[in-house]
C-alpha cells in the first residue's frame, strides 16, 4: 500500500464530487464553452467588425462607467450603511438590515418597474427631481441608478463581518495615544477593512456590468445613448446576428473572469492582513 | 463570496467602548435610514400603489387573468424542478468541499460561483448557441424533434444556470464553520455514510439549507434576463412571471403589470422573513 496524505475519513467523496462536476459541467460547462467556441469558429474579421462598430462602442462605454460609477457609490452608501449596522444601536436597526436584502432578494424585473415607476418625471420622487434638471429614467443616469440598485447588498455584506471583528483595543489604544476619531478611522480602521470594500466594491461592479432586467425599463433602450452591453447582446439576438451577440458576450465574460480574478486577489489579501477568519 | 459571509455565521457585534461623539451618531443613522428609504423602500411601495392604484377589482382581474395564471403555471413549474435539483446539488458540492482536501478545490468553488459573475444574458445566449437551431446540438435536436431553445426545458435549463450557486454556498458555509467532528464521530460509532448524512449533516445544516432554498427559489421564480432570450415569448406557453409583467408594461397596462410584479414583489418579502427566522433560529444561545 502506498502511503499517501488522507483525502478526509468520511465516505462518499467519489459519489458527491462526481456528482458536482457532472452537474456543472452539463448545466454551466458546456453551454460556456459553447460561447467559447462560436467565437473561436468565427471569422475574426466578423466578431472584430462587431466589436467595434459605434454602437458596439457606445454601449461598451456606457456600461463600463455606468457600473464604476454604481460600484464607486455602493462603495460609500454601503460603507456608511455597514458602519451604522455595526456600530450603533438604534430603534429599527433589524428594519434597516432588512432594507439591505431587499435588492436581492426582489426580481430584477420588479426592480426595474418600480425604479421606473418612482423615477419617472410624474413619479413619486421623479417629480421632485424634474424642476431642479435632473432626467433619471430614460437617461444613462437612470442606467447608474439601477445598477446602484442591484449592487447595493454587495459592499454592506463584504464590509460588515470584518467591522464586527476588528478588535476594540486597537481603537482603544489609538484613542489613548491621543487619535481623534475621525483619525482612527482613517489610520486604524480603514486599512483593515479596505480589502473587504474593494471585494464588494468588484462584486458591485460584476453585478452591474452583467444586468438586464432592472434597467431594461428605466434606460429606455435608446441606441448610442442609453443602450448597454448586454441589451445590444439581446437585440443582435433578435436579428439572428449571432457573431455580434458572441463578440459582445466574449468581451463581457473576460471582463467578468479578470474581476473575479480580482476578487480572489483582495481576499487573499485580506486573509495575510487579518489571519484566516475564524470559522 | 459573492454574498459575504454567510448569515448563520456572522459574528456577534458589540457596541465598542470608543464612539463617536451623540450627534454624529445621530447623523449618520439619519443618513443611512434615508437612504435606504427613499432607495429601497420608496420603489418597494411604489409596485404595491401602483398596482392598487385603479382599486382592488382591478387588481384581482389582472391576477386572475388566463394569461397570468397561465404565467403562475409555469413559473410554479420551472420552481418545482430547478430548486430540488439545486439543493441536491448543493448538499453534494458542500459535502464534497468541506469533508475531503482534493486538488483545484478553490478552483471548483469559484465553477460554483460563476453563474453569479456571468451576465444572465449570456446564459441565454450561451443555450440557444448550443441548444438553438443553429446551435451545436441544434442539427440533432431537431433531427429528433426535441426543442429546447423557445420551448419550456429552455426556460428550465436557462434558471437552473443563473440558480446554481445559491444553496450550495449557504450550506457550504454551515459545513466549513461547523467542522466535521460530528460526522467523524458517528463514523467510528459505526453509521454508514446515509446515515451521517441523515442523522447528523442535515440536522446539522437544517438553517442554512432552508435559507439557500428560499434565495434559490426567489431567484428562480424572479429569474428575467436568461428565460427572456430562451423563452421565444409564446402566449400561453413560455411566458414566466416577470415576462408577462414585462409584456403587459409594453402594452402600457401599467397596473396589470405591477400586479404580477406584486406578486413578485410579495415573494421576495416572503424570502427574507424566512431569512430573518433562520437568523433568529441558529442565534447562537
Amino acid at each position: 500500500m502506498t502511503i499517501r496524505r488522507a483525502r478526509g475519513i468520511l465516505p462518499g467523496f467519489g459519489l458527491s464530487l462526481g456528482t458536482t462536476l457532472l452537474y456543472l459541467t452539463i448545466l454551466v460547462l458546456v453551454p460556456l464553452a459553447g460561447v467559447a467556441l462560436r467565437g473561436a469558429t468565427s471569422q475574426w474579421e466578423e466578431i472584430w467588425q462587431a466589436s467595434t462598430s459605434a454602437r458596439t462602442l457606445a454601449s461598451f462605454r456606457l456600461s463600463f462607467t455606468a457600473s464604476l460609477a454604481a460600484g464607486a457609490a455602493n462603495a460609500a452608501a454601503g460603507l456608511l450603511i455597514a458602519w451604522v449596522l455595526v456600530r450603533y444601536r438604534f430603534a429599527g436597526r433589524s428594519a434597516l438590515d432588512a432594507l439591505v436584502d431587499v435588492p436581492f432578494a426582489l426580481p430584477t424585473a420588479v426592480a426595474g418597474l418600480a425604479l421606473t415607476a418612482v423615477y419617472s418625471a410624474d413619479g413619486w420622487l421623479g417629480r421632485w427631481l424634474a424642476p431642479l434638471g435632473i432626467k433619471v429614467a430614460y437617461t444613462p443616469v437612470g442606467v447608474w441608478l439601477a445598477m446602484t440598485f442591484v449592487g447595493l447588498p454587495f459592499v454592506v455584506r463584504t464590509v460588515q463581518p470584518v467591522l464586527a471583528e476588528i478588535d476594540a483595543h486597537l481603537e482603544e489604544a489609538a484613542a489613548v495615544l491621543g487619535a481623534g476619531r475621525l483619525q482612527s478611522f482613517l489610520r486604524v480602521i480603514l486599512p483593515t477593512i479596505v480589502p473587504a470594500l474593494l471585494t464588494g466594491f468588484t462584486l458591485a461592479v460584476a453585478r452591474a456590468l452583467g444586468e438586464y432586467g432592472s434597467i431594461v425599463f428605466i434606460s429606455g433602450n435608446l441606441p448610442m445613448r442609453t443602450e448597454i452591453a448586454p441589451l445590444l447582446i439581446v437585440a443582435r439576438l433578435e436579428q439572428y446576428d449571432y457573431a455580434g451577440a458572441t463578440a459582445l458576450a466574449l468581451v463581457l465574460l473576460l471582463t467578468s473572469f479578470a474581476l473575479l480574478l480580482a476578487i480572489n486577489l483582495f481576499q487573499r489579501w485580506s486573509v495575510r492582513r487579518l489571519g484566516p477568519s475564524p470559522g | 463570496m459573492p454574498f459575504g459571509e454567510s448569515i448563520l455565521i456572522a459574528p456577534p457585534s458589540r457596541q465598542p467602548s470608543v464612539t463617536e461623539p451623540a450627534p454624529v451618531r445621530w447623523l449618520l443613522v439619519s443618513a443611512a435610514a434615508v437612504l435606504l428609504g427613499l432607495f429601497v423602500l420608496v420603489p418597494l411601495a411604489a409596485v404595491f400603489a401602483t398596482a392598487l392604484r385603479a382599486g382592488l377589482g382591478r387588481y384581482l382581474d389582472a391576477i386572475l387573468h388566463p394569461d397570468t395564471r397561465s404565467a403562475i403555471g409555469l413559473t410554479l413549474l420551472t420552481a418545482a424542478i430547478v430548486v430540488p435539483l439545486n439543493a441536491l446539488f448543493g448538499i453534494a458540492a458542500a459535502w464534497a468541499i468541506a469533508n475531503f482536501r482534493f486538488r483545484g478545490k478553490r478552483l471548483l468553488i469559484t465553477l460554483i460561483d460563476l453563474p453569479f459573475s456571468v451576465s444572465p444574458v449570456i446564459a441565454g445566449l450561451a443555450l440557444v448557441l448550443v441548444f438553438g437551431r443553429q446551435g451545436w446540438l441544434g442539427g440533432s435536436l431537431d433531427a429528433r424533434q426535441i426543442r429546447i431553445v423557445f420551448a419550456v426545458p429552455g426556460v428550465v435549463l436557462a434558471t437552473a444556470f443563473v440558480t446554481v450557486p445559491y444553496v450550495a454556498r449557504e450550506v457550504l458555509a454551515v459545513l466549513e464553520a461547523q467542522g466535521s467532528e460530528e460526522e467523524a464521530a458517528a463514523l467510528t460509532l459505526g453509521a454508514s455514510g446515509w446515515q451521517i448524512l441523515a442523522r447528523v449533516t442535515l440536522p446539522k445544516i437544517r438553517w442554512g439549507l432552508l435559507y439557500g432554498i428560499a434565495l434559490c427559489n426567489a431567484r428562480a421564480m424572479g429569474e428575467f434576463g436568461a428565460v427572456s432570450v430562451v423563452s421565444g415569448h409564446i402566449r400561453g406557453e413560455t411566458i414566466t412571471l416577470p415576462l408577462h409583467a414585462q409584456i403587459l408594461y409594453d402594452q402600457y397596462d401599467a397596473v396589470g403589470a405591477f400586479a404580477v410584479a406584486s406578486l413578485l414583489a410579495l415573494l421576495a418579502l416572503f424570502t427574507l422573513v424566512t431569512k430573518k427566522y433562520v437568523e433568529w433560529r441558529s442565534r447562537p444561545a
